[in-house]
Formats: structure tokens, C-alpha cells, sequence
């Protein structure tokens, strides 16, 4: 009774020093991004403070470059493929997990999760000395293997989750009323999972369009476009990739809405 | 034929993952397991079964700097990451009564995520550097006279990048553990007459534990197998043992050493999930 006073004040100043912590966090989170983005229209090849003048020079620069154009559509191939070779090994990889139970299924399951703990370059050097040892020359496509193996965890997790969701008496109904196993999976899960396997998809492309560790030791010839990115950055800082740097961004953003939208559309 | 029509779909369902796993994780693993054995020889290397290369890493002064070097440095990460995150998700689930302003902060630790991974790793090497964003911020306040060399090219810089790559990381399992506690454990040590320091310690801690050690897990692990940030702002005396790893299979050619310095990040990344696995297990919230 005495203690409401100071029980209130005391809720107050921990309020206070939570939205303050917050609000460092969010700076310390997003300071960097705007700064990324304000040096990308800056007219000086430094990035140093303050910034001296507005230009679109650096984005007119990323046309004429041939180099990067083709790293771009190097990503959007290998993006793609990969994301359809994960999701058809990673969404009956998760079927599984949810019907069947075998011996060994544990094992199963911690090999197909491991990816997402696993440092890139441990799947990158191991698949590089396999392809090398059956003499599979380096190309797009094995960084597309790569990139498969290396996102099936992503996968089979949200895919996972959905299913373990579902209730069971739906494939039992189908089964009563004398669906075969793969018209009760085409007509009862996939429709109820579709959001899932959507999200799913939308994270492996993003993930692959922006993935090195792997990438770095599988490609050949052919550079993806953050591999491009990496190699400019060796030589040093230019304000030409904050200018690449501001538009992944922008498309970041714009597929983030695009999932937000995709995967609440199941909820009417 | 009608018996592998009707068990067709379920012989595809479980045989192409298990393909998969075999082949292109089980055979790699162990091809680099094998090779691990293997004698470095002028120009290549040849087969043999030798534990040369694994002693090399344990003794050689040299490796073991790196690999304890590795360890802090993931230590670190971890703990930055948890002492922003955890106070965070802290206030998502229990402080915030807008369930709007919930969701568009979750969203915004989230979001960085689908942003380049490099991009994130470049961006504090422009803000970090000598001629950098920082230092010439710095300047033009007059708070330094000339660029400090202080940001960029140590450790400090690494543990700062990383953990700003992977706090993502460790949000998300901490929110989803404090989401699982009934509110109604943390009224009933309220009403027993416990102050909310006391029921944090005894109630919400212990019980949010599973979510923190999902989220060592993941910050640590991949911190443990980072090359990019070590190598973009860790300067000279920033080599992880990615780094070497990566120098082993490119300029250094000795892909027996790399192979066996592999398969002893994979060997730590193995016994740090189980570990945490057996956490999970233990804490009883459920999971995944």
C-alpha cells in the first residue's frame, strides 16, 4: 500500500530506461544502413563526413559496367535454380519428419538442420573436393548445389513448423473418403502449407542471391554478384558500391513486404 | 505395378532427401575426412594415413593463436549479442503493450537479415576505417584533431561487425521462449510476494534459457566460421581459422592441413548444437 507510490515511479523509470534502450539498438541497427544509403549520393570518391554534394553519378557508373550487369543476372540464375532444388528436397525432407518415423531419423534430421549452424565454408570445401575428386568442373551450376545443400535447413524448418501445426484429422478425412496419399497431399496439405513453402522461398532466394561463403569455392569462371562486390571491395572503398549497396537494399525491402503479404494471406 | 504406384509418393517423398543428404553432404564430409590424413607433397599431395596434420594444428603455435583467437572472438559476439538482445526481447514480450509497435520493432531486427550479409560487413568497414565515416565525423566535431587508427583493423572491429550480422540471430529464439511463458507464472511469484527482480531470476530466466542457448548457438557458431568480416576489417592480426582454412585451399595449397582444420570447426560446431540440444531438452519449454 505504501509501496504503490514508489512501485509506480519505479515502473516509470524502468519504462524509461527500456524505450531508451530501445532506441540505441534501433540507431545502432540502422545509423549504418542510412549511412550506406547518403554516401551513394555523395559527390566525393571518399566516404568522409561531411558529405560535400548530391550526384547520381555513381548510379549512372553501374550501367555502363558490363562486368556487374552480368554478375547481376549470374545471381538471378543461380538464386533461382537453387531455391527450386531446395524447396523439392527440402519440402518432402520435412514431410518426413512429420510422417515417418524410421530408425536413424534423428541422424536425419540433425544432418538436415546442420547447415544453418554450420559455417559456409565447411559445405563449400567439402563440396569442392568432391566435384574435384569426380572431376566436375567448377561452373554456376555446382555453386547451385552448393547453395541447395546449404539452404535446406532454412526450409525444412519453416515447412516443418507449418505441418506440425496442421491438424491431423484433415489427411485422416482424406484418407476416409478414399484419397490416395498423393491426391490427399496435392488437394489437403500443399494448399494448407502454401504460404510456408512461399516464405520459405522467397528467404532461400534472398539468402542465395547474397551468399559467398560457398559461392567463393565452388564458382568458376563466372562471378555472382556478391562475389563481384567482394573482389571490388578488395581493392578498397568506393562509393560505387554503396550505390549497388542502396538498390540491394531497395529490393530488400521490397521483398520483405512481399513475404510480410505472402505469408498472412492464409489468415482472412 | 499398382504396389509401386500406391508407394511411389512416399519411396520419392523419403528417398530424394535421403539422396541428397548422402550424396552431397555424407560423401563430401567424408572425402574431406579422408583427405584430412592425407601428406602434403610438393606440387600437390598424396595419399596416407597420418595424423600429421591434426597434430600441426594442436602444437603449432602459430594455428593454436588462431583458434583461440576464433574462440574469443565468438565468445564475445555471443555475449554483445545477448546483452542486446535479451533486454529487447525482454520488452517485446512483457513491457510493450502496443501489440503494433511489437510487431514493427520485431520486423525491424528481423529485416537486417534479408539485407546482403556483405553489405552489413562492408558498411562498417566505410564507418570504421582510417579515412572513414567515424573519423571524419569525429574530426569535424573537433573531439579528434587528426584520424585515429583505433576502429578499423582489430578486434574490436570484428566483434562490432559480427555482432551486428548476427544479432538477428539471437533475437529471434530469445522472443520466441519469453512468448512461451504463461503470464499468469510471473503474477502468481508477484502475488506470493516476490519483487520483479526476484521472480526475473527465479521465474522468466530459467525459463527463457533454452531460447538463449538456441541463440549461442547460432550467434557463436557462425561467428566461428566467418572469413568475410575478419577478412574486410580484422586487419593483420584478425585471421580466423576460416581464414586459413580459405588460405590453405587458395594461395597456401595444402588442402590436406585446410581439410583437417575443417573438419575440427566441424567437430566444434557439432559438440556446441548437441550441447545445446541436450539444454533445450532439458528446459522442457518444447521446441522445435
Amino acid at each position: 500500500m505504501a509501496q504503490k507510490t514508489p512501485g509506480l515511479l519505479s515502473r516509470f523509470g524502468a519504462d524509461t530506461a527500456f524505450m531508451s534502450f530501445v532506441a540505441i539498438l534501433m540507431a545502432f541497427l540502422y545509423i549504418p544502413i542510412w549511412v550506406l544509403i547518403a554516401f551513394s549520393f555523395n559527390d566525393s570518391r571518399s566516404l568522409t563526413w561531411p558529405l560535400s554534394g548530391f550526384t547520381l553519378d555513381w548510379y549512372r557508373k553501374l550501367w555502363s559496367n558490363s562486368d556487374l550487369i552480368a554478375a547481376i543476372g549470374n545471381s538471378f540464375y543461380v538464386a533461382t535454380l537453387a531455391t527450386v532444388v531446395t524447396l523439392a528436397v527440402g519440402v518432402p525432407a520435412a514431410m518426413v519428419l512429420h510422417k515417418f518415423d524410421f530408425p536413424g531419423k534423428s541422424v536425419f534430421r540433425r544432418l538436415i538442420l546442420l547447415p544453418i549452424t554450420l559455417p559456409g565454408i565447411v559445405t563449400g570445401i567439402s563440396m569442392l573436393n568432391m566435384f574435384k575428386l569426380m572431376g566436375f568442373p567448377l561452373s554456376l551450376e555446382t555453386v547451385i548445389l552448393g547453395h541447395a545443400t546449404a539452404l535446406l535447413g532454412v526450409v525444412v524448418t519453416q515447412v516443418y513448423a507449418r505441418l506440425q501445426r496442421l491438424p491431423p484429422s484433415l489427411e485422416e478425412a482424406a484418407f476416409d473418403l478414399g484419397a490416395s496419399p498423393w491426391r490427399s497431399f496435392i488437394d489437403i496439405t500443399l494448399p494448407n502449407i502454401r504460404s510456408a513453402i512461399i516464405g520459405a522461398g522467397l528467404l532461400s532466394f534472398v539468402l542465395s542471391f547474397d551468399e559467398i561463403p560457398v559461392t567463393f569455392f565452388l564458382t568458376g569462371r563466372d562471378n555472382t554478384l556478391p562475389m563481384y562486390i567482394y573482389s571490388t571491395m578488395r581493392r578498397g572503398v568506393t562509393p560505387e558500391i554503396n550505390a549497388v549497396g542502396t538498390i540491394i537494399v531497395l529490393l530488400s525491402l521490397i521483398l520483405i513486404v512481399v513475404a510480410v503479404i505472402a505469408t498472412r494471406e492464409r489468415k482472412k | 505395378m499398382s504396389f509401386l504406384r500406391r508407394n511411389l509418393p512416399s519411396m520419392l517423398v523419403m528417398g530424394i532427401p535421403l539422396m541428397w543428404i548422402a550424396l552431397f553432404m555424407l560423401l563430401p564430409y567424408g572425402i574431406i575426412v579422408t583427405y584430412s590424413f592425407w601428406l602434403k607433397k610438393y606440387p600437390t599431395f598424396i595419399p596416407a594415413f597420418q595424423f600429421g596434420n591434426y597434430v600441426t594444428i594442436f602444437t603449432d603455435p602459430q594455428y593454436v593463436r588462431v583458434f583461440l583467437r576464433t574462440l574469443k572472438i565468438s565468445v564475445l559476439v555471443s555475449a554483445a549479442s545477448f546483452l542486446l538482445a535479451y533486454p529487447f526481447a525482454y520488452y517485446l514480450v512483457f513491457r510493450c503493450r502496443s501489440v503494433a509497435l511489437r510487431t514493427w520493432l520485431y520486423m525491424a531486427v528481423i529485416a537486417p537479415l534479408w539485407v546482403s550479409y556483405l553489405l552489413r560487413a562492408y558498411i562498417w568497414k566505410t564507418i570504421l576505417g582510417t579515412e572513414g565515416v567515424l573519423n571524419s565525423f569525429l574530426m569535424s566535431l573537433g573531439i579528434i584533431d587528426e584520424p585515429s587508427s583505433l576502429f578499423l583493423y582489430n578486434q574490436f572491429a570484428m566483434v562490432v561487425t559480427l555482432t551486428y550480422i548476427f544479432i538477428p540471430f539471437m533475437v529471434m529464439p530469445i522472443y520466441t521462449a519469453l512468448e512461451k511463458i504463461p503470464t499468469n507464472l510471473t503474477e502468481a511469484s508477484a502475488d506470493l510476494g516476490m519483487g520483479p527482480w526476484r521472480s526475473f531470476w527465479t521465474v522468466t530466466l530459467p525459463l527463457s534459457l533454452p531460447g538463449v542457448a538456441a541463440g549461442f548457438t547460432l550467434t557463436f557458431c557462425l561467428s566461428f566460421g566467418d572469413f568475410i568480416a575478419p577478412f574486410l576489417v580484422g586487419g593483420p592480426d584478425g585471421n580466423l581459422i576460416a581464414n586459413v582454412i580459405a588460405t590453405q585451399f587458395g594461395a597456401a595449397l595444402n588442402w590436406p592441413l585446410g581439410s583437417a582444420l575443417a573438419i575440427v570447426m566441424l567437430v566444434v560446431v557439432l559438440t556446441i548444437v548437441s550441447l545445446s540440444d541436450r539444454m533445450e531438452r532439458k528446459g522442457m519449454t518444447g521446441g522445435v
